[in-house]
């Protein structure tokens, strides 16, 4: 048995030389700040508690393509041995660890979740960035649950337009667009916000499945698009003259590094440019422990962190980024004294609130094997055509008993066999019947994991603490998640897997296995790994964490990026929103907070 | 700032990573392992965090790989011999052996289940395992203090044990495949108690694991020859499919390959 | 500054064409003098030799020089007085560099390129010797001959010289132009390309017969940079080879290994004009007009089919089904020189080590090929490096399970 081991601290932290910024986690948004920081003369250093990953000595070509050591094993991710959370669904049960990891997964390591990530890169709708006061105006306060805690962002969607465009520019992303300045485009969103100028590079070619689906979606009134992907359609050259490839449906893509640089990545876009700059540093395998705070504990003065080693070092910075994931940043904040942890009891507290999850279903098609084979190994991990009609309130939810939605799609994104073995209702677990069944079935089943990818609102009993009972390897404490699924969220994953079914029954299913989401909420079935808030942003120190740069109302030269400042999760992946807010708040850094250091925003 | 010295490029080191170089041969002093060595030398001398650190440029490793290693079937790394035997007969029957594609035995399933409980992931090597260990709801997930390999032992021995009271002194193995498959079921179905272990929790690991032995890349060891992925239709470890993304609805071609198993390079 | 080194260059050029050897001697106060002699040392690439990479003092020597005669070590050309070139005299400077004698009339290995530099003139060589006065004189005692007996043995370069040496000073050739004079009056001298581009022979001295067909040294094949279609440059517009040079990448192809650290250290700092005009001298050059000495054998049909079942597996991924690559990212292997060298060491060397592309500030990607060597066989590397060799109207001699195998020795051998 693996035994525990506790590293000891040799002694003080030992002060290092001062840098203008110091990055904990060398990710997607640190990756971007560094960029955006150095680009303004900041000296720069990156801390990132996982290794350095590129594309030639850490995923190539010759054994990329490993469901068993990469899906399976999670070898690009964090091992819970090196630390974890605790789960609970409520307040009545004691949290226990997550032991291996099952409803999402950490990344770890430079890149961070940029690295393994399908690439799935939305915008949120317009009025997601004002869940509570659009739904408030159109069905009335009294619809809104009692104890949902959704709130507006503070930011607005045409605000962010030109970083989505950022990030979606920075990333090559393929798409069509469906709304260009107020213009509705045929074959995108029509629902989507307005864009400035089309995608940068064209939506990918589609599979089977997923054409199949655009055209029966088509034929029940509906107006798919194709999802929009960071697995490039062609090679491109971002506006850092960094090279992209063109993806080859490999099939091998999320959960996985790309082996031929068709991916949008940190590795892929930024890094490159990056590392050249004689005012960037990374330092990898360090694990930040704490954001270091003044006497007054008004202003950061640093972080500490301990190297593989186990040597604590204390790194002074005048500003301070928390870029590391969600969970992360709001520990850190947590065991830095940041701001008052969340009490459930009182309300009181914003540090630790509005922890939001996504909430996932499908339903698996299964089609006649001599009339259809959807080769589904030809797939990439952004492939798809979805329709935006049950997307947040993009439909009319008067009577329907529940308020938020997702995008629905054909979203397959592999054929790799391990995650391919559904069989029709009634086949035996094992044995002659089962084998046979997968003979019959492997090619001509549609089986998608987040078919339906829907809203996760917030509420009061869903949190964020820090655990009473289990620690690290240091000895500190784990985060500990309290968190159920509520009926708002259960109907609504009922509603979209009901269209879903219909889409599949349109396409031609011989039968039709309905998935909605089910609670209590478990932790041992993988729902995404899009975890939001906890250290949220909004326009007053009392309802948030953060401000609308995403800077600490308590700490002013303290920025927290991430998917942590999202008030509620929105029915799309996150990260084209993470990566706008993440230049959205370097602007702020760069045009306004460098000439002027102290609060943006005085509320 | 000196202007000259983006001029010198080069300066990354990977501390962490020069133990994955592998033996390397020092019989030529050349300019590179001397800029190696150097660059180290500054890292120390400058009191920098024990940290691989990484400035200047894109790291570089000349020949950095870190492939999976091949299963060869050779010995047991983790099973006795009886433990063996009982295994290959349950994989054989999980997935038992037709005409068209070779059952669980012949696919190296149990090969796969010895590796892997041999190694990392048999000591659970990744999982947090720390303790206290208490028992929680489903939704919470195992929460066992054994690692997956010593709950394999207790559970073949209880299972051992079982099959031997049951069947009057014989185990496993030496049932017949109806006595066996009844077996299993009642394993499945609970009926089938273990005395120290519960019944369905070995069943649902065994299963698992058998099915990823069929389903994983050849080199684990099972897969035999690709058997599974040809029964299927999975064309394996291929990664450009761009002349099949247009082809809707047709067979795919493409010969059978596994990460270090290419049966077309030799035709 | 960019525009500044043009016009000095421009100058240069004007002043070589005239064939006029301008002013002696070096006024400290003339920054014009000190910057051209700057740009001059990044022409002749100095610091790949003289400067210890993250040592941080540039030119004060301790690098290793790889020769196949032996190691030497760089020596230190800061001005220090004891163990730098301070207390030397003009003259002696430039005697070095344009007669490969040391201060004390001993002979310095061809390792430094003075039977290229000797084609200098005596105005450039002043020029960096007035920059490299500026820089800041570092203490660093090198012992620069590490060669073993005989090699150890100076004097014996008194009859190397004889046979291999010409010196003297750059000449004009009064039939080309102007950029074609500055090209050749780079190539020939200061960016000695046939130091590491023509084939030697048995005494180390340059095959100038060949001048610039390819040489091996030092785990890779340098190629032909002549005008041939096939092998040499020849099909590249000069604008190809300007992007080359400056900035590791062209449509086609990538530096990496030593030609990498040349354009990061030289070439991507030397100006459009310069650039231009070591293209069209390049272009100039007589390729081997009767094809490879041996005649290319074709390959076998079975190599060509287990190769391009291996291409199909492992390197279409990044190089096409049609070899076309992707341009910037993946060099293309369709017609392209690099896989059609009549020495396939840097092929052996990519496929079995991989390679890292060169990353400037014009290209920055700096996509990477990984190893090879675990997967494949040498009989397969045999196969797919032959079949790269010969498809897509490729052509060029197939590549033996032996040749791979000698390759995977030596490699093993060499850390980089």
């Amino acid at each position: 048995m693996a035994a525990p081991y506790f590293l000891k601290r040799l002694h003080m932290a030992r002060r290092l030389p001062r840098k203008d910024a110091v990055i904990v986690g060398l990710g997607w948004t640190g990756s971007i700040l560094a960029h955006e920081l150095t680009d303004a003369g900041l000296d720069v250093v990156a801390i990132e508690r996982g290794p350095w990953r590129d594309t030639a000595s850490d995923f190539p070509i010759s054994y990329a393509q490993d469901e068993w050591r990469y899906r399976l094993q999670h070898e690009l991710f964090l091992r819970p041995a090196q630390t974890t959370v605790t789960f609970r669904n409520n307040a009545g049960q004691t949290a226990l660890p997550v032991r291996n990891w099952g409803a999402f997964m950490l990344g770890n390591g430079v890149g961070g979740g940029g690295l393994h990530w399908n690439a799935e890169t939305f915008r949120f709708l317009p009025s997601d960035f004002l869940t509570r006061s659009h739904l408030t105006e159109r069905y009335g306060a009294s619809f809104l649950p009692e104890d949902m805690t959704v709130q507006d962002w503070g930011v607005t969607y045409d605000e962010l337009e030109p970083h989505y465009d950022q990030f979606e520019y920075l990333c090559g992303t393929s798409g069509t667009a469906g709304n260009i300045n107020g213009e509705i485009h045929e074959g995108g969103n029509p629902f989507e916000g307005a864009r400035s100028r089309p995608y940068p590079t064209p939506a990918m070619k589609q599979g089977y499945g997923h054409a199949l689906f655009a055209q029966a979606a088509k034929e029940l009134g509906y107006k798919p698009y194709p999802q929009p992907s960071g697995n490039l359609s062609q090679a491109y050259t971002n506006p850092l003259g960094v090279k992209l490839g063109q993806c080859t449906f490999c099939g091998f893509c999320e959960w996985f590094g790309c082996a031929n640089y068709s991916k949008a990545s940190p590795q892929t876009t930024i890094l490159p440019v990056l590392l050249r700059k004689s005012n960037f540093e990374a330092r990898t395998e360090c694990e930040v422990m704490r954001v270091n705070l003044d006497r007054a504990g008004k202003w950061a003065t640093g972080v500490t962190y301990v190297d593989s080693s186990g040597e604590e070092w204390e790194q002074p910075a005048d500003i301070v980024l928390l870029c590391a994931f969600q969970l992360f940043n709001v520990q850190l904040l947590l065991l830095s004294g940041v701001g008052t942890p969340y009490d459930p009891q009182t309300g009181k507290g914003q540090i630790g609130r509005n922890f939001t999850h996504q909430t996932t279903s499908t339903a698996v098609g299964f089609f006649d094997k001599n009339k259809y084979n959807f080769n589904p190994f030809v797939a990439a991990g952004s492939i798809g055509m979805c329709i935006d009609e049950f997307n947040g309130d993009n439909f009319d939810h008067s009577n329907l008993g529940f308020v938020g939605g997702g995008y629905i799609g054909q979203v397959r994104t592999n054929g790799r066999p391990l995650e391919s073995m559904a069989v029709p209702p009634g086949t035996p677990a094992w044995g002659a019947k089962w084998k046979q069944a997968l003979r019959d079935n492997y090619l001509s089943s549609v089986i998608c994991g987040a078919a339906c990818h829907g809203s996760f609102y917030s509420y009061r009993d869903v949190y964020l603490d820090l655990d009473p009972t289990y620690k690290d390897r240091f000895g500190g404490p784990l985060m500990r998640m309290t968190i159920d699924l509520h009926d708002n969220e259960l109907k609504m994953s009922a509603y979209l897997t009901d269209k879903y079914a219909e889409i599949l029954q349109k396409m031609g299913a011989a039968q039709v296995v309905k998935q909605p989401r089910k609670g209590p909420y478990d932790v041992t079935d993988y729902q995404t790994s899009h975890l939001c808030g906890g250290a949220i942003m909004g326009d007053n120190p009392g309802n948030s964490a953060l401000n609308r740069y995403l800077q600490s109302w308590d700490v002013p030269n303290l920025f927290v990026q991430g998917a942590t400042a999202f008030p509620q999760n929105a029915g799309y992946n996150p990260t084209g929103t993470v990566g706008a807010l993440a230049f959205w708040s370097a602007a702020a850094i760069r045009s306004q907070y460098l000439k002027n250091p102290g609060p943006l925003i005085h509320a | 700032m000196n202007p000259r010295r983006n001029s010198v490029r080069g300066l990354c080191v990977q501390t962490a990573a020069l133990g994955r170089l592998g033996s390397q041969a020092v019989h030529q002093l050349n300019r590179r392992q001397l800029l190696a060595s150097s660059a180290i030398a500054l890292l120390l001398s400058s009191r920098v965090a024990q940290a691989a650190l990484v400035k200047g440029a894109l790291p570089w490793q000349p020949g950095a790989a870190d492939p999976p290693a091949a299963v060869t079937p050779d010995a047991w790394h983790y099973f006795t011999p009886s433990e063996a035997a009982t295994v290959e007969a349950f994989v054989d029957r999980l997935i038992p052996p037709d005409p068209q594609t070779p059952g669980g035995k012949d696919c190296g399933c149990a090969v796969f289940i010895d590796r892997q409980l041999a190694g990392p992931y048999g000591r659970n090597e990744a999982f947090y395992m720390m303790g206290p260990f208490q028992e929680g709801t489903r939704q919470q997930g195992p929460q066992s203090a054994l690692t997956t390999a010593q709950q394999y032992r207790k559970a073949l021995a209880a299972f051992d044990a079982a099959c031997r009271e049951k069947f009057n002194g014989k185990t496993f193995a030496g049932l017949s495949d109806e006595q066996k498959d009844d077996v299993i079921k009642g394993l499945e179905d609970g009926s089938f108690k273990l005395d120290g272990y519960d019944g369905k929790t070995f069943f649902t690991q065994i299963l698992k694991d058998t099915q990823a032995g069929f389903l994983a890349d050849p080199i684990y060891g099972g897969n035999k020859d690709m058997a599974a992925w040809k029964m299927i239709g999975f064309p394996g470890a291929h990664y450009d499919y761009r002349d099949w993304i247009d082809r809707h609805n047709q067979r795919v071609t493409l010969p059978v390959v596994g990460i270090n198993n290419h049966p077309n390079w030799s035709q | 500054m960019r525009n500044k080194a043009a016009l000095l260059a421009g100058l240069c050029g004007a002043a070589i064409a005239a064939g006029a050897a301008v002013g002696e001697g070096i006024d400290k106060q003339d920054f014009k003098q000190i910057e051209r002699g700057r740009y001059l040392t990044v022409a002749g690439d100095c610091a790949a030799c003289h400067t210890l990479p993250g040592s941080g003092h540039e030119f004060a020597g301790g690098r290793n020089i790889e020769t196949p005669f032996g190691l030497l070590i760089g020596p230190n050309i800061t001005p220090d007085p004891q163990t730098g070139i301070g207390a030397w005299t003009d003259d002696e400077f430039v005697n070095a560099l344009k007669n490969g004698t040391g201060r004390d009339g001993e002979r310095l290995y061809p390792a430094m390129p003075y039977t290229y530099y000797t084609k200098i003139t005596r105005e450039d060589a002043l020029a960096i010797r007035a920059y490299l006065n500026t820089l800041p004189p570092v203490y660093n005692p090198v012992q620069p001959n590490q060669l073993p007996f005989p090699f150890d043995i100076r004097t014996s370069m008194l009859v190397w010289d004889q046979l291999f040496f010409t010196p003297g000073t750059f000449r004009p050739n009064p039939n080309k132009s102007a950029e074609w004079n500055r090209g050749a009056y780079l190539a020939e001298g200061l960016t000695h390309c046939g130091m590491c581009h023509t084939p030697k022979n048995a005494l180390g001295g340059d095959d100038n017969a060949n001048a610039l067909h390819g040489y091996a040294l030092q785990g890779w094949f340098a190629p032909d940079i002549t005008s041939d279609p096939r092998r040499g440059i020849g099909s590249w517009p000069v604008e190809e080879i300007v992007a080359y040079l400056k900035t590791g990448h062209n449509s086609t192809s990538a530096a990496t290994g030593l030609m990498a650290e040349m354009v990061n250290l030289s070439t991507s700092h030397l100006s459009d004009a310069d650039l231009k005009a070591i293209a069209a001298y390049l272009k100039d050059q007589p390729g081997n007009p009767g094809g490879d000495t041996q005649t290319v054998v074709k390959p076998d049909e079975k190599t060509m089919r287990i190769g391009g079942a291996v291409y199909a597996d492992e390197c279409s991924g990044c190089h096409a089904a049609d070899g076309k690559g992707a341009a910037g990212l993946f060099p293309s292997l369709n017609g392209t020189p690099v896989v059609q060298q009549s020495d396939p060491t840097s092929l052996l060397h990519v496929v079995l080590r991989g390679a890292r592309s060169a990353a400037t500030d014009g290209a920055p990607t700096a996509s990477a090929m990984p190893q090879f060597a675990w997967v494949l066989t040498d009989d397969q590397v045999a196969a797919v490096v032959t079949y790269i060799r010969n498809a897509w109207g490729n052509s060029a001699a197939p590549v033996s399970a032996a040749d791979v195998g000698k390759a995977r020795h030596w490699l093993a051998e060499r850390s980089d």
